[in-house]
């Protein structure tokens, strides 16, 4: 079985993201990046599945040059390889452009099983795995809390508010997972010794045949108008109790108000 | 030539910049074990240290991470730089001493000799099973009345026929009791020698030492030997006198000058963090002069313990390390350390005497660490003498 698992460099989740005021992009080079850790639940079921069928396991980034340390990241999980797909063209490509750009980069390779997270740590569009199933017209599981393959069936279970759903497909399939699914190991030491001996294989635009024109920021479907830091938060409201138990009145009429009961 | 830039503003935590002297597979290791210490040791680590404990899932843990004999070939062992072994003890130490000192014993006392002087059986059967954490050594050496001056052991192995039988008491063995087995080094009519001792043998016994207030988050116990008999391949076939000992010591010593650097950081971290949110005469007590000066005094020392142990790493990685330059780093890393976790217990006020905080765990641990694998003095002769050529021990 090939298994391929998308990932992305992100700013680090601890830091403060910066957003270029001229460009209304985020500013990559500010600050230490890390691999997305909701990437992490996808590798791990990615693992797994190395672990119980052997599959080969290969990682996918869309990505600018120094992004390598990423990719090496992802490989010392213990996976066999990576692809990497960078062209100065696709700086400032929407979800979209990411996803024709994913798209392509997966319609040059086998596989039998593609493995997302549910959303990135900066961005959060959760777009990016769905709009790749359509543009390649596979097979959409999004959301999976659970996956498991037999053969070239795939169930995945899907949670929502009221429950969750049972759903099934047949491979090749494309995946998202969410992070309640399981809890990823660390990387050992011997995998990250490995890690840089694995292929990489580093691919332009033109070598997976993908028009500069289509992605991008010039031809971005969605459009930045405006950014704003997040405001402070406010003070909060102080019920205080004058001994006769007036709180709970105060903070049950605080509650209507504010329409949370 | 370039000039000095103003517009640059290193971070308070690696004022040096010290992280661009590391390589993409250190770094990779630094954050892998940063973030299991992260993970696993400091949100729980007060509460061993109150109740006088180490988890035994660590040794499977440590041992996943790949962490155990991480600097040994072969056997299971990964093969790292010792540079590698320096900063995964660095970053653990950074949690807390008891967890760098279950993996310097693990694999700088017990492992190493096995795998540097110890027969193929010997290593198949015990360094795979080590290096996966499912087994757990220990090193004994020290007793009662034989510390800083080992080669007054008094530990005997004498011949019986083909066999091997010991009789003595070894005093503050970490691991010792919950060891799967015992690196013992003993006196024979060879001169000093290693046996590797299955803990479970008749005639082995170990009991806690007395109640500790240093280290509490490691096991440190009494080995007792009485006509404990071992087959005559059980002794470590390539080594004889006291270089067998010595020549662990000064692998372990090594990850400490290291480790110290990280205890050191967490405690100067914790005194940054804490000076710069706690107020007093309506300020931040960071504000007053008298304290930032220990900030900065304690940023100074972290940096140059650092710079100290990277090079010896890198000494020790071309092959050109010599064993003085290890007792220069175990020596005044850790008095380093000692002195900045007390510094950072002060800026800390009441609240550094607490749990809550890892400074006194830190400041109490150190003491351990001062005085094992060589105590301050030790080290400082054996630099006076390097220096001066003259011994000033006896
Ligand atoms: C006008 C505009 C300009 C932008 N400019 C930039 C820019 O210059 N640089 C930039 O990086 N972003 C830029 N973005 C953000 C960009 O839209 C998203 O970061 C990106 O398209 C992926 O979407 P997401 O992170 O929301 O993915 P989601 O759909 O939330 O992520 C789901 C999963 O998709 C996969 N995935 C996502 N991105 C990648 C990737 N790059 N490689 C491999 N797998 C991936 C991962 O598995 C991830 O867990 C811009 C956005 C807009 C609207
Ligand atoms: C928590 C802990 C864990 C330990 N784990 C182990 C272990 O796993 N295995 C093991 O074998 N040992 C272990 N030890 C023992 C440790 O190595 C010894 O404590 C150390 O070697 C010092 O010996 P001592 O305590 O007997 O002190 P002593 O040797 O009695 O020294 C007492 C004082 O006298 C000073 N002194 C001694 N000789 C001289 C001299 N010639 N000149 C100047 N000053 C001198 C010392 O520096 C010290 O200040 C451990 C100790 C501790 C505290």
């Amino acid at each position: 079985m090939k298994v391929i698992v998308p990932v992305k460099r992100v700013p680090d989740t601890a830091g403060d993201k910066v957003i270029d005021a001229d460009t209304k992009t985020m500013d990559r080079d500010a600050g230490e990046t890390v691999l997305c850790p909701v990437n992490e639940f996808a590798i791990e079921e990615a693992v797994k599945l190395k672990e119980a069928t052997g599959a080969e396991v290969t990682v996918l980034l869309i990505g600018p040059d120094g992004a390598q340390s990423t990719i090496r990241k992802a490989l010392s999980y213990g996976l066999d390889g990576a692809i990497q797909v960078t062209d100065d063209a696709i700086s400032g490509s929407d979800a979209l452009g990411t996803a024709r750009v994913i798209a392509a980069a997966l319609a040059d390779v086998e596989f039998d099983v593609v493995i997302f997270g549910n959303q990135s740590t900066d961005a959060r569009t959760s777009l990016v795995p769905a709009a790749v199933a359509e543009l390649l017209d596979l097979p959409s599981l999004t959301y999976a809390r659970f996956m498991e393959i037999d053969g070239d069936a795939i169930t995945v279970h899907r949670e929502h508010e009221e429950g969750w759903d049972v759903v099934e497909s047949t491979l090749p399939a494309v995946v998202s997972v969410v992070e309640a699914i399981n809890e990823p190991r660390y990387p050992n030491f011997k995998g990250i010794m490995a890690a840089k001996s694995k292929p990489l294989d580093v691919k332009s635009l033109a070598d997976l045949g993908v028009d500069a024109a289509a992605v991008g920021a010039g031809d971005a479907a969605a459009t930045m108008y405006a950014f704003e830091p997040r405001p402070p938060k406010a003070a909060g409201t102080i019920v205080t109790d004058d001994g006769s138990g007036s709180a709970a009145d105060d903070l049950a009429d605080w509650m209507e108000e504010q329409k949370f009961i | 030539m370039s000039g000095v830039r103003t517009d640059l503003a290193p971070t308070p935590t690696d004022f040096l910049d010290v992280r661009s002297m590391l390589d993409e597979q250190e770094r990779l290791l630094v954050d892998t074990v940063r973030d299991w210490v992260g993970d696993r040791v400091l949100p729980d680590i007060g509460d061993w240290y109150d109740q006088g404990i180490i988890p035994a899932e660590l040794a499977g843990e440590l041992g996943d991470l790949g962490l155990l004999g991480m600097h040994l070939e072969g056997y299971g062992c990964a093969g790292s730089s010792s540079t590698e072994y320096g900063l995964a003890c660095l970053e653990l130490e950074a949690g807390d001493s008891g967890v760098r000192s279950f993996v310097s014993v693990q694999g700088s006392l017990a492992m190493y000799p096995i795998w540097a002087f110890g027969s193929e059986e010997q290593k198949q059967q015990w360094l795979p099973e080590m290096a996966a954490g499912r087994a757990i050594g220990c090193f004994g050496l020290t007793e009662p009345d034989s510390g800083s001056d080992p080669s007054s052991m008094r530990t005997t192995a004498k011949r019986d026929g083909d066999d091997w039988v010991l009789n003595g008491t070894k005093m503050w063995i970490t691991n010792g009791g919950v060891a799967d087995v015992a690196v013992v080094w003993a006196r024979t009519d060879e001169g000093v020698r290693g046996f590797v001792v299955p803990t479970d043998t008749d005639g082995f016994s170990a009991r806690p030492v007395p109640p500790k207030m240093s280290l509490r988050a490691s096991v440190t116990s009494e080995l007792v030997f009485t006509d404990l008999r071992l087959p005559g391949d059980a002794v470590l076939p390539g080594v004889q006198g006291m270089r067998g000992p010595l020549s662990c010591l000064n692998e372990a010593r090594f990850g400490i000058l290291f480790g110290a650097v990280g205890a050191a950081r967490a405690c100067y971290e914790s005194a940054l963090d804490y000076a710069g949110t706690r107020e007093q005469f309506d300020r931040p007590i960071a504000s007053f002069q008298l304290t930032q000066r220990k900030l900065v005094e304690m940023m100074v020392a972290v940096n140059k313990g650092m710079l100290v142990a990277l090079h010896l790493g890198r000494r020790k990685d071309a092959g050109e390390l010599a064993a003085t330059q290890v007792s220069f780093g175990k020596m005044d890393n850790v008095a380093m350390a000692l002195e900045v976790a007390r510094t950072a217990r002060s800026v800390l006020g009441a609240n550094g005497i607490t749990l809550e905080y890892p400074v006194i765990r830190h400041m109490n641990n150190l003491e351990s660490v001062f005085t094992y694998e060589g105590t301050n003095e030790i080290h400082t002769l054996i630099l006076g003498q390097a220096l001066t050529g003259i011994n000033a021990f006896t």
